[in-house]
């Protein structure tokens, strides 16, 4: 039985202990029937061209956890951002785990998607937001809304600003061979709000001995999963995904974010890990006076697999997009990058901005950029550059002439060519964090205080 | 009286195509449709040998089982195959010795193009292979050509007066198989040029084609194969326009181009099909696939000016499988009305030290679609590969639009690829600073679309460059004031 088909039939044993009686399993329900009509994206497909997703799509993938596995805070307390306080929504292997979280209902609801999906009182944010923004034409997407129950949900009331930051952590536990998670979250910002969240995926290492044993049956998780996000009028949201996970996890990131006037909404994206990771990052700007800021950093090597999709639809005049990817590729890994910005008609005064650049090191390396414009307006200032790369021989010979070595010259420059992506990152525990990392995986020691 | 960038819209949109006129000549002409029979037919009445045939015969068995692609950015009515005519020959004398025997009919309508044959013999020093329809009818300068042993003529003499050339060359860079449009044309090309530049011969002169689509209905299938050997050099222009006609008439040609070890070939194209009128009625499919091999410490450059065609869909590509080789492509496509135009190159890097450069100028006026499309790959072998890619669109009025997709793809660390694109229209603060020079907003204008084709406009030959800017629909210099 072919994956598709095994994630078909599992869904009458899902909706064995799902309430079928609602407007969201009707959502499911009908999703699941597109979902098999459309089936798994084909290498022929120009949208998934240059990622090979089928290797993931091992057939042992279930959706069905056996059982649940409690972590001590040893193992977990890296997976936070520590120094600073902060909400937190944890999920293990796809289970809320309320031991490590943090949630609240005073003031604004950062809690668990599950407890208001079904929830009479939040029925009408439910009904108004939740699956507006899914492209229906997307498999990952509509599985996931085959299989919605749980995820973070947050929804910060008019005129409020959080002042502490949300952290959506989501572990595999390594216990569970062949799970295929779909998280699911919904993120609301109303009128004249303010917020800062970040996403992270981890796995535990304890399946070392496994992977190394080759009868292991040992299936590496998948996780596909969906985040909707409105901002609304004057509300204003960073948003930081770090994915710095095992190097044999795979996920499928997809993200919609749907702006409103005067709204402000960025999107930072720190790629170190995992096997094949895929970000669908789309921006939908339905007002006027809209600022989208997506960046992101890339540092793999191995044979690693990491392809950046992002949409920018302009629908609106006056509005703005700032697109900043820089990529770092050693070994064997491929690093993919698919910016499109799409400007419609109406859309006139827009300054759409994109650039991508990237170093290539490793001799095996490879990269497929593909930076798209679609402009229909005339008035408008659309911009792309991308480059691929080097290190700039004339910079290099100045370090060394200043008789620093080879190796952390070429270090220095490496990690000054992603540092200038970190400049709009406001939250100082999370830069230093991400400086750290990047240091890491440059293999220098910047010999600064972080 | 103040020119701006209003006036110069209207005037974008009142052109009227100039050279919409049918030549009256008797032609002859195959019964309208596609099959095993009427590929035979072509080759045989071109009296080609057997392998020529069977050739022809491959490439329609391989185009049967093909599917039309629909992945490019256009919207058109897919043409009917077995609806065209599929050979029509002007009735010329056959071998002409001079002018005086072609039809006057013919020379009238050169005139009229103002590429008068006899004039261009004397004044510019040009040869020109004339292609009327399908057939060669003209083909001047031959001897003085002969002298330095350069072959330049129809591919249906090639074919019987050089057939190990053209046996060794042909569907070599561009295999029968390549692409739906390609086999269709190996099947029933109908004719075309050749040219052959022995080893490090310079050719003396810039050697010119001029193609015109006349008999309704027919669809212009040629096929031009330029080979330049060792250490040898050839420019090449291609330029082309067609009456106005209402029915799509299909143009689908192929291009191929070999430069050995140190050669150079410059390929130049002015294309000036009818557009279609202002509703969008009518108007050439071109759909031509264009492809250079070049090898070691060879260079091959094409440059084009995009005006004409309902639907331009063309990617003049190179093959950089040489060391130290280089490509270069240099276009201008101007869209106005409901033209569409999806083009662009590819640029595949295969030898080491390769370098290829992207020049790319999109204007779009009116209701139109203008689309980049390019590719850039770098594959494991090809150390130092460099690439500098520009796409540059221009706006006019808010019904048209601009867009770009360039593909790269890197498979060595030690490539370097620069790509950029930037899509606006005149800009207020560009005109602002001009005036406050004190030009006025007419020569300001002038210049800011001059300067933004120029890069490309100055990569034409001296020959070409003055009749480019005459069919470009917009007088990109000098016609402000």
């Amino acid at each position: 039985m072919s994956l598709k088909e095994k994630l078909v039939s599992s869904f009458l044993a899902f909706e064995l202990d799902t309430d079928t009686n609602s407007k969201v399993h009707e959502i499911r329900s009908k999703s699941i029937k597109d979902f098999e009509k459309i089936g798994f994206p084909h290498s022929k497909d120009e949208y998934w061209k240059y990622t090979p997703i089928r290797k993931v799509l091992n057939e042992e993938l279930t959706i069905f956890k056996k059982k649940r596995h409690l972590l001590e805070f040893d193992k977990v307390k890296d997976f936070f951002l520590g120094g600073i306080e902060s909400y937190k929504i944890v999920f293990i292997d796809g289970m809320y785990d309320p031991l490590w979280s943090s949630t609240t209902h005073e003031g604004a609801d950062i809690c668990i998607l599950s407890s208001v999906l079904e929830n009479k009182k939040y029925g009408n944010v439910i009904s108004k937001y939740y699956n507006k923004l899914i492209n229906e034409k997307e498999s990952f997407s509509l599985l996931n809304s085959s299989f919605t129950k749980e995820g973070a949900f947050i929804h910060v009331p008019k005129n409020v600003e959080l002042e502490k930051p949300v952290e959506i952590v989501h572990i595999n536990s390594g216990g569970e061979s062949s799970l295929m998670l779909q998280p699911r979250s919904l993120v609301i910002l109303e009128k004249n709000s303010k917020a800062q969240i970040i996403e992270s995926h981890y796995s535990l290492n304890v399946n070392e001995k496994i992977h190394s044993d080759k009868h292991s049956t040992y299936v590496d998780p998948l996780t596909n999963t969906v985040t909707e996000i409105h901002v609304n009028e004057n509300a204003k949201l960073d948003y930081y995904k770090i994915q710095n996970d095992l190097e044999t996890t795979s996920i499928i990131d997809s993200t919609y974010i749907d702006q409103k006037s005067n709204s402000e909404a960025s999107c930072h994206t720190f790629s170190f890990g995992g096997n094949l990771v895929r970000n669908n990052l789309n921006f939908f700007q339905n007002g006027k006076n809209i600022n989208s800021i997506l960046k992101g950093i890339t540092i793999i090597g191995s044979d690693q697999h990491i392809d950046h999709h992002t949409l920018v639809h302009h629908a609106n005049p006056n509005c703005e997009s700032h697109q900043d990817y820089k990529g770092i590729y050693n070994d064997k890994s491929t690093g993919v990058f698919n910016g499109r910005v799409l400007v419609e008609k109406v859309a006139q005064k827009i300054n759409a901005f994109q650039q991508n650049n990237n170093l290539i090191i490793g001799d095996n390396a490879t990269v497929n950029s593909k930076p798209q414009l679609e402009i229909f307006a005339d008035d408008v200032k659309c911009s792309h550059g991308c480059t691929i790369g080097q290190i700039d021989e004339n910079a290099l010979f100045y370090l060394k002439t200043r008789g620093i070595n080879d190796n952390d010259a070429k270090g220095i420059l490496t990690y000054a060519f992603a540092n200038n992506v970190l400049e709009n990152v406001g939250m100082q525990v999370l830069k230093t964090k991400i400086k750290k990392i990047i240091a890491r995986k440059i293999g220098i020691n910047i010999g600064l205080e972080l | 009286m103040a020119y701006t960038e209003e006036e110069l819209k209207k005037e974008l949109e009142n052109q009227e195509y100039q050279y919409g006129f049918t030549t009256d000549i008797e032609s002859e002409t195959f019964p309208v449709g596609l099959n095993e029979d009427i590929v035979r037919s072509i080759s045989e009445k071109k009296n080609e040998p057997e392998w020529m045939t069977e050739w022809r015969l491959e490439a329609y068995a391989a185009w049967k089982n093909m599917e039309e692609p629909n992945w490019h950015n256009v919207n058109y009515k897919k043409p009917d195959f077995q609806s065209i005519s599929y050979y029509s020959a002007p009735k010329t004398k056959n071998n002409l010795k001079s002018l005086d025997e072609v039809d006057p009919e013919l020379i009238k309508t050169f005139n009229k193009l103002g590429i008068s044959t006899e004039e261009q013999k004397k004044l510019s020093g040009v040869a020109v292979d004339i292609v009327m329809d399908s057939v060669s009818v003209a083909t001047t300068f031959r001897e003085t050509l002969a002298e330095k042993g350069i072959i330049f003529c129809s591919i249906s003499e090639a074919i019987k007066d050089y057939p190990e050339l053209v046996k060794k060359y042909i569907g070599k860079v561009i295999p029968r198989k390549d692409n739906y449009y390609a086999a269709l044309n190996s099947a029933v090309f109908s004719d075309g040029s050749f040219c052959y530049i022995p080893k490090g011969v310079r050719c003396p002169m810039e050697l010119s084609t001029y193609f015109r689509i006349n008999q309704a209905g027919t669809g212009q299938f040629e096929r031009t194969l330029v080979i330049a050997d060792e250490g040898s050099y050839v420019s090449y222009l291609e330029g082309c326009t067609a009456p106005s006609r209402d029915e799509n008439q299909l143009h689908a040609a192929v291009v191929e181009l070999i430069a050995m070890d140190n050669a150079e070939i410059k390929y130049s194209t002015v294309q000036n099909w009818y557009p279609g009128n202002k509703q969008g009625k009518g108007g050439v499919f071109n759909f031509v696939t264009k492809r250079g091999l070049c090898n070691r410490n060879a260079k091959i450059s094409w440059t084009q000016v995009e005006t004409g065609s309902a639907v331009t869909w063309k990617y003049p590509s190179c093959i950089l499988r040489g060391d130290n080789s280089v490509g270069e492509f240099y276009s201008i496509a101007v869209t106005n009305n409901y033209q569409q135009a999806d083009t662009g190159t590819k640029m595949i890097h295969i030898g080491k030290n390769t370098k290829s450069t992207i020049i790319s100028k999109g204007i779009s006026a009116g209701k139109s679609q203008n689309s980049y499309r390019g590719l850039v790959q770098v594959g494991k072998r090809a150390s130092n590969a460099r690439n500098f890619s520009q796409c540059d669109s221009l706006l006019m009025g808010n019904k048209c639009g601009a867009h770009t997709f360039p593909y790269i793809e890197v498979k060595n660390k030690s490539a370097q690829i620069e790509h950029e694109a930037t899509t606006s229209k005149i800009g207020e603060d560009q005109l602002f600073y001009c005036n406050q020079r004190g030009i006025d907003t007419e020569k300001a204008i002038a210049l800011i679309v001059n300067g933004f084709s120029k890069e490309v406009l100055n990569k034409l030959p001296m020959e070409f460059a003055v009749e480019a800017q005459k069919l470009l629909e917009i007088s990109l210099e000098g016609s402000v004031g």
